[in-house]
């Protein structure tokens, strides 16, 4: 049976897969950042319940909860297209739309998907952080935004920190969906092969092992900051 | 909004909700029986099973549900014994099918970690009077164990429900025209981006509703002992 392992050697496609995967860990990195931004942020709104804000914070979280990621990424790359091309224009780059364009696209998209759902990881963690603490802080003088800083935020941190790693994992399994608009990342790198080679199995099997690979690598990592984030009590 | 818009696109896109419908209650229907027959295997006392169990979940749970569509719709498609065998060929040489087949093995690994996290919370003694009893084992599970583990496990079944709808979007990429796949063509035609989005989104938010008020429902049936 023909697999073709040889031509993905001969073709030069592992060095486009490594590529695709280093783009891919690029766009989860990026999105993972911006989005915890936006968590913490609307986390920190729907837990303070401030009252118009909560309102938008509650509709976005539940229409991108609720919606399809494709639908959103067709969404935002479809919308956007037109409108990038004519401030491209504008200012006399015509071929601009390029990789770099596609990137911030799939970055704005993802980290609007991974925000969603950080948001209710943050607000579940400041949820759970004991009312007393607070209630003690601020029967002692502590100033509101030392407050925030000494007692509610060490917590928040170490209580969010497994609810984050289920959505890292989410985002960077997220980011292949970028792809069937075209951004050359880790799915691209494997789609442009199979399509070029007409070896779909074995490109597939080496997308699929590569994406296991960072799951599995950035869970040990999540399982080590847990363990140093643990509270150390005395025996 | 423009109402000629709304004429062409609501009908459209409820044809594709029709086929969203049949492909999530289809996957789940296959998903759940294979997710409970994994929790059972990854909780069992053979190395074998529960090793298989725990690597199947860790595969398809660490892996985009996109590259799994491509590997069996595209991959196992090229290989020339599936081709030659009319049962995995009727599976994997369809759209649909394959979106199902794919789907349900998905969901298979998230139910699986949810139906185990609802039998391990099981607390031992009630196993052990029911065997005191003289129950047999399926009959232990059948009346003890699964009815109280299945309540502990609904709420986060139902999160998985909605990542089920969800993931039936995914079946546009396979040339499955179901909403997803009607929306972004529709998207192409009339420009109407936002429009388009919207009446989906719509749609979608709509299944997912439905879906979880069944499971609230099943929920305050189940716990209807509970004081309220």
């Amino acid at each position: 049976m023909e697999l073709g392992l040889w031509q993905v050697w001969e073709g030069g496609w592992v060095s486009a897969i490594l590529r695709g995967a280093a783009i891919t860990i690029a766009l989860g990195v990026a999105s993972m950042a911006f989005g915890i931004v936006i968590g913490v942020a609307c986390g920190l709104i729907k837990w303070a319940r401030l009252f118009p804000l909560t309102l938008v914070v509650d509709f976005y979280t539940s229409i991108v909860r609720g919606v399809p990621e494709l639908l959103i990424i067709y969404l935002l790359f479809f919308s956007s297209v037109e409108f990038v091309a004519q401030i491209a224009a504008a200012f006399g780059y015509e071929g601009l739309a390029g990789n770099g364009y596609a990137f911030t696209i799939a970055v704005v998209a993802i980290a609007a998907i991974s925000g969603a759902y950080s948001t209710e990881v943050v607000r579940g963690a400041l949820a759970a952080i004991p009312g007393g603490h607070i209630e003690a802080a601020r029967a002692l003088g502590i100033p509101g935004r030392r407050i925030f800083r000494r007692i509610i935020a060490p917590q928040m941190l170490r209580i969010a920190v497994p609810g984050m790693n289920n959505v890292w994992q989410t985002t960077i399994k997220d980011t292949a969906l970028v792809s069937v608009v075209g951004l050359q990342e880790l799915m691209r790198a494997a789609f442009v092969g199979a399509g070029s080679t007409r070896h779909p199995f074995i490109f597939y099997l080496i997308a699929a092992v590569v994406y296991l690979a960072i799951t599995l690598v950035s869970q040990g990592g999540f399982d080590w900051i847990e363990r140093l984030l643990r509270p150390r009590t005395r025996k | 909004m423009d109402f000629e818009l709304v004429r062409l696109a609501v009908p459209t896109l409820a044809k594709g909700l029709w086929l969203t419908a049949v492909l999530t209650v289809a996957s789940i229907a296959i998903g759940f029986n294979l997710g409970l027959a994994l929790a059972v295997m990854r909780l069992s006392k053979n190395r074998a099973l529960s090793g298989f169990a725990k690597g199947y979940s860790t595969v398809f749970r660490g892996t985009p549900l996109l590259v799994q569509l491509f590997l069996f719709y595209y991959g196992l498609g090229q290989l020339s014994f599936v081709r030659d065998n009319p049962v995995l060929w009727w599976i994997v040489g369809d759209g649909a099918h394959c979106a199902v087949m794919a789907l349900a093995l998905n969901t298979a690994a998230y139910t699986s970690e949810i139906l185990r996290g609802g039998l391990m919370s099981i607390p031992g003694g009630l196993v052990e009077a029911a065997q005191a009893c003289g129950m047999s084992r399926l009959l232990c599970f059948r009346r003890i164990t699964f009815p109280l583990a299945i309540r502990q496990a609904l709420p986060a079944y139902g999160n998985e429900l909605v990542l089920v709808v969800k993931g039936t979007s995914l079946a546009s990429t396979i040339t499955v025209l179901e909403i997803t796949g009607h929306a972004k063509r529709l998207m192409s035609q009339t420009y109407a981006i936002l429009e388009i989005f919207a009446i989906a989104g719509v749609l979608y938010l709509l299944i997912n509703l439905v879906l979880i008020t069944l499971v609230r429902l099943l929920e305050a049936r189940l716990t209807r002992y509970l004081p309220r």
